[in-house]
């Protein structure tokens, strides 16, 4: 299993959000996309009528898989490829080890995957001693930096161009401040080597037709490509909720998908998988296999609350939109998924005993929704985890004490008017010696970054009873 | 016209001037305005955190304090929009049901009241200075209010509007959130004070007393002098006419 660090995230979102190197990074990546983003979707006719049809896509779909997955089983057999079923990420790596002894394949080649990143596909080959080698630059990037990527399509996001200088320089012995030219012929140089040697290519899926049994592989490089076509077995990964019906479904998908990530109006590469190489035809693998996984998909299938989650295209959209995720990065998330998708699906794939933080690492600020290419309602999603997270992980005590307590005054009307001089006689009181804050976490965390407000002189419930009573000499 | 006024705890107890500014504009623009006095929260606190029966409580509680058929003026897109979209889920399967979802639809934010109910983009309001306008999350993207509060704004005799960097951008408040993740929070809120800092403007408006309170202490932390300012407040002014 790849690492999985959900229960730090307290610590190290608290930490990143110090990181002013690392706001600068991720704000000239974001904020850019967002920006192309904007531009090329306001360039788009009837842009919010594409968005409800790919919804519906994805709805019909999802509401479907039943019936698809067996069609797209059968549909891509025919066309000679070979399909795995994967419970959860240690069946599919065992799936994928199985293929490559049997093939006797000791170099592997991988597109970009991030169903690959959630189940730890490299580890597991390592561990086989098969080497696995990220063919993406911004993968292969973070592979040598022995990191995991922090954002869906942006892997290397966190790294400027200086980080990557210096990476390079250190593992591969590339020269001191070498352009970004020379940086990317450096790497173009070493992954052609492994392209030619590998024996397997492994790629993730971006949508398949159950119709059809075609698959579409989305990306920028060419890499993804040259990994489904040059080495002698293809393995592509799969979650199971990225089936459409039919090939016509596609053309909705490649519409939204490359704007939402990149600002895009099309990807460089859009390669559509039919099979294995055909006798007449020269190039291709001789073997392709689809691995599908479940790795608690099923779980939100069965959830009619969170299964919209199933309906997303792992655009990054999301991501470039949240403020939080602009402020920590998605390391911070310690799941390959991260940013606001991350935190609603987290919970859903790893349980929420495991996730007890990340519902709540929100504003509900309502961005992600607003550039969701299928109009996942996130911040609804979140504010359902965080009601079933508080109804079943116990909240610190004096958390609770403040949400109950609150409750009862507020239900009083007496109560909380009887609150008002004790706030105003404490509010002053920490004015007059701020260190007192300290004893109230709450003030003492408003404190860290910003001053504290002021309780007023008279609350407005006084005030209009001064208005009423004609003691107000503002009234009329 | 008859409106209620709920003025929001926050507003109550740190900004009492939001409530007063609110008033005073609705009845210069000739309506009365009726507080009921047992208002006290709309329960969005536990709501967002999770806490859903301490939250229908206090839903319901609302509900019956404003069960007045006048509607409801909010001077904040937050609680408004707990009110207009959670209200009627939350208390669904009780007794209150029906009143909650008549309730959604008679409660208003400050600005749409003004604008899309009363029809009125000039309110007779005189404030002379340079503004940024803030746009709150809720209030934007919950309630649909963009133009509104600008095309008031607009409509201010000596008002110079000047839009921030990013005005529709997150300022990191989020209630609990800011307290919960104060890190976080306050990393969010740098960018958002830079922006307002660059705009040389002598006062940030926005219509949500928990994004004030997070601009303002942010501003102030650094030093700044440009004002937090509630879109009422402005609108009640009439110092240039």
């Amino acid at each position: 299993m790849a690492a999985i660090a959900t229960r730090d995230f307290r610590a190290r979102a608290a930490a990143a959000a110090g990181d002013t190197a690392l706001h600068r990074k991720l704000d000239a990546a974001s904020l850019r996309f967002l920006d192309k983003r904007a531009r090329v979707f306001a360039a788009l006719p009837d842009a919010d009528a594409r968005r409800d049809r790919a919804r519906a896509v994805k709805a019909h779909a999802i509401a479907t898989l039943d019936t698809l997955l067996p069609e797209l089983e059968r549909r891509f057999t025919a066309n000679g490829g070979i399909v795995h079923w994967a419970r959860d990420g240690a069946a599919a790596c065992a799936i994928v080890l199985d293929i490559a002894a049997r093939a006797g394949v000791r170099l592997v080649v991988k597109g970009k995957s991030m169903v690959s990143e959630e189940i730890g596909l490299n580890a597991c080959l390592e561990a086989a001693g098969i080497e696995a080698v990220e063919t993406d630059l911004g993968e292969y990037i973070v592979q040598l930096a022995g990191e995991p990527p922090s954002h869906i399509i942006t892997p290397a996001i966190h790294l400027s161009q200086d980080d990557v200088a210096a990476l390079f320089t250190a593992r591969l012995g590339e020269p001191l401040h070498s352009t970004a030219e020379a940086l990317t012929a450096a790497a173009r140089r070493l992954l052609r080597a492994k392209f030619r040697a590998a024996g397997m290519g492994v790629t993730g899926v971006n949508f398949a037709s159950a119709e059809s049994g075609t698959l579409v592989v989305v990306e920028n490089e060419g890499n993804g490509r040259m990994a489904l076509t040059l080495p002698r077995v293809h393995v592509a990964l799969m979650g199971i909720e990225k089936l459409v019906a039919r090939d016509e479904d596609f053309a909705p998908m490649l519409e939204l998908l490359p704007r939402s990530a990149t600002g895009q109006t099309l990807t460089s590469y859009v390669s559509l998988v039919t099979g294995p190489r055909r006798n007449d035809e020269i190039d291709g693998p001789e073997a392709v296999h689809l691995v599908l996984l479940d790795n608690g998909r099923t779980r939100l299938l069965a959830d009619p609350i969170m299964r919209e989650a199933l309906y997303c295209l792992r655009c990054g959209a999301c991501l470039n939109a949240c403020p939080v995720y602009r402020r920590i990065g998605g390391h911070a998330y310690g799941y390959a998924y991260s940013g606001p998708i991350g935190a609603v699906i987290a919970p859903a794939l790893l349980g929420i005993e495991r996730v007890p933080d990340l519902p709540f690492a929100s504003t509900l600020c309502g961005a992600c929704r607003d550039v969701c290419p299928v109009r996942i309602d996130i911040p609804r999603l979140l504010l359902a985890w965080r009601a079933r997270i508080a109804a079943a992980v116990p909240r610190a005590w004096g958390e609770r004490l403040l949400v109950r307590g609150w409750r009862w005054i507020a239900w009083s009307p007496r109560l909380y008017r009887a609150l008002t001089p004790i706030v105003r006689a404490g509010s002053a009181l920490v004015a007059r010696i701020p260190a007192l804050a300290r004893l109230a976490p709450p003030l003492a965390a408003w404190r860290r970054g910003r001053e504290l407000p002021r309780a007023a002189p008279r609350s407005f419930h006084e005030r209009w009873r001064d208005r009423r009573h004609g003691t107000d000499p503002d009234a009329p | 016209m008859e409106v209620q006024l709920l003025v929001t705890c926050l507003a109550d107890q740190l900004a009492p001037e939001v409530g007063e500014a609110t008033v005073d504009l609705l009845e210069r623009l000739g309506h009365r305005v009726r507080f009921p006095e047992a208002q006290t929260c709309c329960g969005q606190p536990a709501f967002n955190d999770g806490f859903s029966a301490e939250a229908a409580a206090l839903a319901a509680r609302t509900v019956e304090i404003f069960s007045a058929p006048a509607p409801v003026v909010v001077p904040s897109g937050s609680c408004a929009t707990m009110i207009r979209h959670f209200y009627p889920g939350l208390l669904e399967r009780g007794p209150h049901g029906p009143a909650a979802r008549a309730l959604a639809a008679r409660t208003f934010e400050l600005s749409e009241f003004l604008v899309r109910v009363l029809g009125r983009t000039d309110v007779g309001a005189g404030w002379s200075g340079r503004v940024t306008y803030h746009d709150s999350c809720h209030l934007l993207r919950e309630l649909g209010v963009r133009d509104e509060p600008r095309r008031l704004l607009a409509g201010v005799a000596g008002v110079e509007l000047v839009e921030m960097a990013y005005p529709e951008h997150c300022c990191g408040f989020g209630g609990a959130f800011a307290v919960k993740f104060p890190e976080v929070s306050s990393a969010i809120l740098d960018p958002k004070v830079e922006s307002i800092i660059a705009t040389g403007a002598d006062a940030v408006v926005a219509n949500d007393t928990g994004c004030l309170l997070q601009l303002a202490g942010g501003l102030r932390r650094r030093g700044s002098t440009i004002r937090t300012l509630h879109l009422a407040e402005i609108l009640a002014s009439q110092a240039s006419r």
